[in-house]
């Protein structure tokens, strides 16, 4: 497999973000922490965090040959935005667990907070630790019969540090096969520091009905900045994941960088969907890969929004014989941010196809960014990838690039591309306020339009708080 | 009882005058035809009733119901109860006729309220009957691939769900073959009605013996030059514009 580092276009540009506030979106509050490695990396962060966690030798030795390489790797600034030069790898902290409840209370949240979870329907309880005041969501009791019945089917279903605690077979296995550590660099950060995050594995033939939520677990570590997730699904088995929420996470972390892989045994469906919506000053810079085996299905549905930058390229590695992969995306970069997301592809087998289509909206001075690779080598034959990728801007200042890069050996194989690029235009704003909208709900409508047919392939509760959300970032980008 | 009323208007194109001192009042029931060539500053007078950003009103004014529209954004004065029928309506790509219409009547309620859905739909189904338009027409999204008779059917269609007070009609007989033209006729006929007051600019006299008309006034120059009833349109059509501009060139300066 080649690493993302050096296998992408190569584009030098201008950091469109220089001079953003960073400490917009910030959100301090005092928190007593009972395990904290303090700012900085080193070998004594990492040991610290193995040590916490009373973590076997093997993961030890695993988190400090992965902190090598991440200092080893150079910052993929020769193809990827220089501002990613602007994170200080010492000022973070890498690994928090907080022992005791936080001391803020709900009068201390600020009211713009508090009108946007309003606005957004975030239900009571949620909005508390959204907001901090709470450590702990609350919601073990509302849902735990979920985790009741999969576990009735045998699928084991916890986060990482349970799963590497009591399943370590399963666990080792398939731990850091599809994203080996050197991946890239971002990856062995996390393979360095990871907390958090799920493993899920499914029985051979075990087709859960409902989608798993990272949603209904959430608690200080799992809403980490490192987490690591490990689906597998044995073969003939089928399960969909569901991370992330769409209301605005408020946290003082600037540094998100997880680590997702799936593994489809044969004939096994994995569904992986993501909607997140990160605060303006966070670098969110997420590794995600699926390996799918012979007649295996592997699908990501990835919405993002906010981030001051979010890289984030989800692929599948079609190894098995007609594997099936696809990646549906949406990215909304409002000012100051830059969204720059994709897929990756590799066919590795015979009658493999997959499928991309990605949509991205660029408003005021943000940036959508889309980079693609599909690998379809010589020696396979029939196999298929259609890549379709549209933008949308708003603004006449709003920018979107676009580095397909497709290569396709042989002449067994077919692909198809389409890209466009349009913009809402004055008339047609002017049409929709004509008929009573305002103009924010008149941009807000024309980019809903514009996703509708993606959001459709979102379950029904995330595309309503898509389109709520669309609503908000649309009102304040008008005016 | 609503009046548009119309004063010495003045606008301009950046620097260009376009419309020079039109003035014109047109009442509840009431339905006038603006006709005139080319370039006369129809289409401007249209959309700056409606408020369209491009254009700079340098003089009079556009009143409705006995308030100054000018200050306000093109979506104030729609909900104020002012549409107009587009000449060339916008494409909305991935939003159905449905939803852009529920946006817009959601828009006219009070802040808070929500738009009660089995009324909405019942209350479009009447309307897309009484216009005798097919029930699948309002999932296709708005404009998008519809012919010149599609296009114009849908102004007909919001037209008769937004009820409003006043309607300003954009050439809607352009781009239509002689089956669409009675089609939308027709529509906007069943629209017609004590509450309803109706401007239709147009450069041919053919949509006026689908719609026949209280007032015809013809437009020159960006001023209304002569105004008469439905006859005026038939001696337009005889005689053509050249008639009205040499009876304008034989008056004195």
């Amino acid at each position: 497999m080649k690493s993302l580092i050096d296998s992408g276009p190569a584009t030098t540009v201008e950091n469109p973000v220089a001079g953003i506030d960073q400490t917009k979106g910030d959100f301090t509050y005092d928190v007593a922490y009972e395990f904290d490695a303090g700012t900085g990396l080193s070998e004594r962060t990492v040991d610290y965090i193995s040590s916490v966690k009373k973590e076997a030798d093997w993961i030890r030795a695993f988190r400090r040959q992965a902190l090598q390489v991440f200092q080893s790797k150079p910052m993929p600034t020769h193809w990827a935005t220089r501002d990613l030069e602007n994170i200080d790898f010492d000022r973070i902290r890498y690994y928090l667990a907080s022992g005791q409840k936080p001391k803020r209370t709900w009068d201390e949240v600020p009211e713009d907070i508090k009108r946007t979870f309003e606005r957004l329907g975030i239900p009571e309880q949620e909005r508390k630790f959204l907001a901090g005041v709470e450590a702990q969501f609350d919601s073990e009791a509302a849902y735990s019969n979920i985790k009741e019945i999969v576990a009735k089917q045998g699928v084991i279903f916890v986060n990482s540090t349970e799963g590497l605690r009591e399943h370590p077979e399963l666990f080792r296995r398939w731990f850091g096969k599809v994203i080996p550590t050197g991946d890239n660099k971002f990856s062995a950060l996390n393979s360095a520091v990871f907390s958090g995050g799920s493993f899920i594995y499914v029985p051979p033939g075990v087709k859960v009905a409902q989608p798993l939520q990272a949603y209904f677990r959430i608690n200080a570590e799992n809403f980490g900045q490192f987490e690591r997730t490990l689906i597998i699904a044995d073969e003939g088995s089928e399960v969909t994941y569901m991370e992330g929420c769409t209301a605005p996470k408020f946290s003082t972390a600037t540094l998100h960088s997880a680590v997702v892989e799936l593994v489809a045994l044969k004939g096994a469906k994995i569904q992986y969907i993501t909607v997140q919506n990160w605060a303006n000053n966070v670098f969110n810079l997420v590794t995600k890969r699926g390996l799918a085996h012979e007649e295996a299905e592997i699908k990501w549905i990835d919405c993002n929004i906010g981030s001051r930058l979010t890289m984030k390229y989800p692929g599948v590695v079609l190894k098995g014989r007609k594997a099936r992969g696809e990646v549906i995306s949406i990215a909304l970069a409002n000012d100051g941010q830059h969204q720059d997301t994709g897929a990756k592809m590799i066919h590795a087998a015979d009658e493999t196809t997959s499928n991309v289509v990605s949509k991205s909206i660029s408003v005021g001075q943000g940036r959508a960014t889309y980079r693609g690779q599909v690998h379809i080598p010589k020696r396979l034959r029939g196999c298929r990838n259609n890549t379709e990728c549209d933008a949308l801007l708003i603004n006449t200042n709003s920018r979107t690039d676009t580095y397909p890069a497709i290569t396709v050996r042989g002449d067994r194989n077919s692909i198809q591309h389409e890209a466009s690029v349009s913009k809402v235009s004055e008339d047609m704003i002017f049409y929709m306020q004509q008929r009573g909208l305002t103009e924010g709900q008149a941009m807000s409508l024309a980019v809903n339009g514009f996703i509708n047919d993606l959001a459709r392939q979102f379950p029904m509760e995330y595309s309503v708080e898509l389109k709520r959300l669309i609503d908000l970032e649309m009102e304040g980008s008008v005016g | 009882m609503s009046s548009l009323v119309i004063h010495d208007l003045h606008v301009s194109i950046g620097d260009k005058p376009i419309v020079k001192g039109l003035s014109l009042t047109v009442n509840s029931g009431e339905v006038h035809a603006i006709m005139g060539p080319n370039g006369t500053g129809k289409s401007t007078l249209a959309k700056v009733i409606a408020g369209h950003p491009d254009y700079t009103v340098t003089g009079g004014d556009v009143l409705l119901d006995g308030r100054s529209v000018l200050a306000q954004e093109a979506d104030e004065r729609a909900r104020a109860g002012l549409f107009l029928a587009f000449q060339y309506p916008s494409e909305i790509p991935g939003v159905s006729i449905a939803n852009f219409l529920r946006a817009a009547v959601q828009a006219r309620l009070p802040e808070g309220e929500e738009i009660d859905a089995t009324a909405y739909y019942k209350r479009l189904y009447a309307k897309m009957d009484l216009l005798k338009i097919d029930r699948k027409f309002t999932s296709r999204a708005v404009n998008e691939g519809f012919s010149g008779g599609e296009k114009k059917r849908c102004e007909i269609l919001q037209m008769a769900m937004l009820e409003p007070k006043m309607a300003v009609m954009d050439e809607t007989d352009s781009g239509l073959d002689i089956d669409a033209l009675r089609i939308v006729s027709d529509g906007v006929n069943a629209l017609r009605g004590p509450g309803l007051g109706v401007l239709m600019i147009t450069h041919y006299q053919r949509l006026l013996n689908h719609i026949v008309p209280d007032f015809v006034h013809v437009m020159y120059d960006g001023r209304i030059v002569k105004s008469g009833d439905k006859s005026l349109a038939l001696d337009l059509e005889s005689r053509g514009y050249d008639w009205v501009k040499q009876e304008l060139a034989a008056l004195p300066a």
